[in-house]
């Protein structure tokens, strides 16, 4: 138990996937315009993170490792098949993404619609495969701490989104140096947040 | 002119520039940040995405006209994918030492913007020679950004070049230190918004 609240807590503090791992850059600024929106695809992409990383553990300790098939027989002790981890991977996160995007469209059509061409882009997001990677490189204990891991990573993900949402919403009333503006002033301020998320390191529960 | 013909060097030189994929067309920015605190990673990343784009691009410019066009994510991400295990079991076979400093970040090219930008954008609509220029020159111009910033980063960070020590010791001697920010995150991202401020200083109708 205690362990998997020092998961989820670092995975949203300390290893924040935008301010320390700059995953996800690529969406993170291009849909911060405004918090609505942001909010929207936070929650498209924790969600998405919570289904695939259990997915994705289970397959990388049972199919994938040196030695993960062995619940298959004897014979299979020795195969090795982790150089097919990242075709594996990214298979099941499009095959997510195509599912909550056909659910979206049907229950919420609004957002949908103001998240457009991003939705069917959350399968290329690196945060996501970038999850799946840090998972399989962290070796987490069991499936449990694989998932708290991947809520905490989303929601860290979500809330540097919606953060940098409501000052770029600011933003827009100050007057900034002509070459800066829009991705220069951006990449600043997300510097900046960096900076300050970085107090966080060596946070323990 | 034979094979390259004007057209075709627009295509090569354009994204040295004008068209840069990372500070113009933001794309890739993720993995742009992530390697560049020492100059070796990031040479061989830059290597790496240029492989990657230009036989990704090639393979799905012949697949162009075969692909129904619902699936092709789906294709572009295998195609990606496949390229991506290779690069991957080449570096950890060569260059063991990078390929761990690179660690998950040698997986990423699959999610690298770059990637699917270039497929959507050009690889779809033009043939395979085309194509392969495209890749050369995004993969150039990708590998460009990452060389200069992990040069200042290093150079300013850790004083070394490539691992070399190229601040000599009587520069320490008189007090010089070396400043510790620039390995940390968030120093890669400012040191990026300098190269968009110069760049767009210089190309005035880049600006907002």
């Amino acid at each position: 138990m205690e362990q998997l609240l020092s998961t989820f807590v670092r995975s949203i503090f300390v290893d924040n996937m935008i301010f320390a791992y700059y995953l996800g850059m690529c969406s993170f600024l291009a849909v911060s315009k405004n918090v609505k929106t942001a909010m929207g695809l936070g929650v498209a992409v924790t969600f998405i993170l919570v289904c695939t990383l259990p997915i994705n553990y289970l397959l990388e300790n049972y199919v994938l490792k040196e030695g993960a098939l062995i619940w298959l027989g004897e014979e299979f002790a020795d195969v090795n098949l982790s150089f097919l981890a990242f075709i594996l991977f990214i298979a099941i996160i499009a095959s997510f993404t195509q599912l909550v995007e056909m659910f979206v469209e049907k229950f919420s059509p609004s957002l949908y619609a103001s998240l457009g061409i991003f939705l069917p882009l959350i399968a290329v997001n690196c945060a996501i495969l970038g999850g799946s990677l840090f998972m399989q490189q962290r070796a987490f204990e069991n499936v449990g701490v694989a998932t708290a891991y991947g809520l905490g990573s989303g929601l860290g993900w979500m809330l540097a989104i919606v953060g940098m949402a409501a000052i770029r919403e600011k933003l827009a009333y100050s007057n900034v140096p002509k070459p800066l503006r829009g991705l220069g002033i951006s990449f600043i301020i997300t510097g900046l947040m960096g900076m300050a998320f970085m107090c966080f390191s060596g946070l323990k529960i | 002119m034979g094979l390259i013909s004007k057209k075709n060097k627009e295509v090569l030189t354009g994204p040295l520039n004008i068209n840069n994929p990372v500070i113009v067309q933001m794309l890739g920015i993720c993995s742009a940040l992530a390697v560049t605190s020492k100059l070796e990673p990031a040479i061989v990343m830059g290597l790496s995405v240029t492989a990657v784009v230009a036989f990704a691009n090639v393979i799905i410019s012949l697949l162009r006209n075969t692909i129904p066009n619902r699936i092709r994510i789906i294709v572009q991400l295998v195609v990606v994918a496949a390229l991506v295990t290779v690069v991957s079991e080449v570096l950890k076979a060569f260059a063991y030492d990078v390929n761990k400093q690179l660690s998950v970040f040698v997986g990423l090219i699959i999610t690298n913007c770059i990637l699917m930008g270039r497929l959507e954008a050009f690889a779809l609509g033009n043939g395979p020679w085309e194509s392969f220029l495209d890749g050369i020159g995004n993969g150039i111009g990708y590998a460009l950004i990452l060389i200069v910033v992990g040069f200042f980063r290093e150079l300013l960070g850790s004083g070394t070049l490539l691992g070399y020590q190229v601040i000599p010791q009587c520069v320490y001697d008189w007090g010089y230190v070396n400043n510790g920010l620039m390995i940390l995150p968030p120093m890669a991202l400012i040191t990026i918004a300098v190269i968009i401020w110069v760049h767009r200083a210089r190309n005035k109708d880049l600006q907002e």
